[in-house]
């Protein structure tokens, strides 16, 4: 069975794993943005329209200032003015957040596609601007295996899971954190109680803005170097099915992240394998792994789990 | 004001809103905004040809307006028009291929019943999950979305590809193309369009003058008292659905056998997204939906010209992104028609 084998390589190769968390990355800062969004009762689908302002305008600034890092500053920044449409949209005016939230989309689309030519004189994609440095660690660099995977990561890497440890913290162990989920649970309650219900939504849904925004970066100066047109790929969408699997918990989220990177870098990996041919015309049909996974994540076929309950609400203060 | 006047009034003014913004932005990166709109209006309205232009682009996104419109009557939000539209059309056209033996009478039916089959059971699939176990339709259908688009890159690069270059499938049986209504030079304008305005008057009947009708509107407006009433809301998610979907397998028939003849790899583009955006603008009203299907159609037209004088043509997403924000988050509408009475 050469395909067994060949199954087996993969997963005793490092690479595999290096790879798996170098896919899981964007997916994780996305996620850890709804997590903040939802949590406080604002369903936000715009994470994909986010990401993609955030890859853009992080290669906007890296081509002006040779900087990678004002980069992603400007990533977090643009991020943060997208989520705050949202929010202003969702929580002032009361609208529908997912019928917002494919508007945001759109606009992130039309907008990057839009200053493309005027910015960078071409259309679909622009030149490499400069990419984050990945760090080499020198001792972990030379110990076998674990050092072919961790020894030379980018920093966005480390920053990624460091986001889900402070979330966590933040979320579970802070009054703020407290505030945050007595307003998705039940938001009429926690007014009651003198917690500014607005104020704590559009810190939650701003907070989805920083971490998309960052999520973007990493797609684009993160990874390749480059902006191309809708270059999240539908990774925004699968964050947000990361994040209900992972019962809007930060460390759930990551940990479905993490699930999904694998399945994409093991379609990679199994592709490249030696042992067995696979065509490029199957190369389709392995992208849509981490689709159809999700859709079983989804329906609860991996357990149920039971959003906010003020999730998707606007909450209308009684006159 | 009553109901009606602002059905109509909110979307009207999110999009003279959105045009506005967007002349600043065209203003921001150096041109005239009114050059870039007198060139829209050319582009979609100046000629015979523009004209023609502006109608094929039309008649599909009629289709998956009337598709989202029909989700959203019934309480669902289908995002999945896109794929479902591709799946129509890519199995419709595995099938029309061999269709040479059988006269036009048969084989058009029978290739727009295979597309808008496929699409009924492509959106099912999210229906039935929603009912099932409580998956929302948003990210199902999105996922199913993708799934479609990479089955169908799989399928027209390699057990459907034919010759070289951009991947396409061959080409559908003559008797399966539809009867071409005017010829403008190389623009040869379908009957589709009539088939689509059929489709918008199906709709207004089922919803309107049937008890299916009655029953997924009952769920729509309000399920918990659909439920109490004894109708069952599980099935209607998932009828709604099939019918929302079959109403975007249509829109990939349109596409198949009036406009490419052939399944190519980019065949929506979009189409499925425009859906919702021309579903909020008709505010869900089948004749509604056909007009708003014309203003998107005429901007997608049009937006070509205006790319000549250095215009990008995304111009059209950012107007429709707001405009469906306006929409979507319509007291901000109400508002400012509201304070400019008051000051008037």
């Amino acid at each position: 069975m050469r395909i067994l084998e060949a199954i087996f390589l993969v997963f005793i190769n490092p690479l595999f794993y290096k790879i798996t968390l170098t896919a899981s990355t964007p997916l994780i800062f996305a996620a850890l943005g709804g997590v903040y969004s939802e949590i406080t009762g604002v369903v936000n689908i715009a994470l994909e329209g986010i990401m993609l302002i955030g890859a853009f305008t992080s290669v906007v600034f890296t081509w002006l200032t040779g900087n990678v890092w004002i980069g992603v500053f400007m990533a977090i920044v643009s991020g943060v003015a997208l989520a705050w449409l949202h929010a202003w949209g969702s929580i002032k005016w009361a609208g529908d957040q997912v019928v917002l939230g494919t508007a945001i989309i759109l606009i992130a689309q039309g907008v990057t596609g839009f200053l493309m030519e005027p910015i960078f004189g071409k259309p679909g994609q622009t030149d490499f601007v400069g990419k984050i440095e990945e760090i080499k660690i020198p001792g972990v660099a030379k110990v076998p295996f674990i050092g072919k995977i961790i020894g030379e990561l980018s920093p966005m890497v480390y920053i990624a899971f460091a986001s889900v440890v402070f979330s966590w913290w933040l979320i579970y162990k802070t009054k703020l954190g407290l505030r945050m989920r007595s307003v998705g649970e039940n938001p009429e309650a926690a007014d009651t109680l003198g917690v500014n219900v607005y104020g704590i939504r559009y810190f939650g849904v701003l907070m989805s803005g920083v971490f998309a925004g960052i999520a973007g970066a990493y797609l684009s100066i993160g990874e390749v170097g480059h902006f191309r047109e809708l270059m999240t790929g539908g990774r925004g969408f699968i964050a947000l099915a990361a994040m209900i699997l992972g019962k809007w918990n930060p460390v759930g989220a990551m940990l479905v992240s993490i699930l999904f990177g694998a399945s994409s870098a093991f379609a990679n990996q199994l592709q490249s394998s030696s042992l067995i041919h696979v065509p490029a015309t199957v190369k389709p049909l392995f992208d849509m792994i981490p689709f159809i996974l999700t859709i079983i994540v989804v329906a609860g076929f991996v357990g149920r789990s039971r959003p906010p309950k003020a999730d998707g609400i606007p909450y209308e203060k009684e006159a | 004001m009553n109901k009606k006047i602002w059905s109509i009034l909110v979307p009207v003014v999110s999009v003279i809103i959105a045009l506005l913004f967007s002349a600043v932005i065209i203003v921001l990166i150096g041109k005239s905004p009114f050059e870039a709109y007198a060139a829209l209006l050319r582009g979609a309205f100046s000629s015979k040809q523009a004209i023609a232009d502006t109608v094929i682009k039309t008649t599909p996104l009629i289709l998956t307006g009337l598709a989202v419109g029909f989700g959203f009557r019934a309480g669902v939000f289908n995002i999945g028009a896109e794929g479902q539209m591709v799946m129509g059309a890519l199995i419709a056209a595995a099938f029309a291929g061999n269709f040479g033996s059988l006269p036009p009478v048969v084989a058009i039916p029978l290739t727009m019943l295979i597309a808008m089959s496929v699409g009924a059971a492509y959106a099912a699939i999210a229906g039935y999950l929603k009912a099932k176990t409580g998956a929302h339709e948003v990210v199902t259908t999105i996922m199913l979305n993708w799934i479609a688009t990479y089955f169908a890159s799989y399928m027209v690069t390699g057990p459907l590809a034919v010759g070289s270059g951009t991947p396409k499938s061959p080409e559908i049986a003559d008797s399966a193309q539809l009867p071409i209504l005017m010829k403008v030079g190389a623009i040869e304008m379908s009957s589709g369009i009539i088939i689509a305005i059929v489709a918008a008057i199906f709709m207004y009947i089922l919803l309107n003058k049937t008890v299916t009708g009655y029953e997924i509107k009952g769920v729509g407006f309000n399920p918990y008292a659909a439920e109490y009433g004894g109708i069952s809301v599980g099935k209607n998610v998932v009828l709604a659905m099939a019918v929302s979907g079959a109403l975007a397998g249509l829109a990939g028939a349109m596409e198949l056998m009036g406009v490419h003849h052939r399944f190519l790899g980019e065949l929506s583009g979009g189409k499925g997204f425009d859906g919702i955006s021309i579903a909020l603008i008709g505010q869900n009203n089948p004749i509604g939906i056909i007009f708003a299907a014309l203003l998107i159609g005429a901007l997608r037209t049009g937006s070509n010209e205006m790319q000549f004088i250095g215009v990008p043509k995304h111009m059209v997403m950012i107007v429709q992104g707001i405009v469906i924000f306006l929409v979507a988050a319509d007291r901000i509408v109400r508002t400012i028609m509201i304070r400019k009475r008051v000051n008037a």
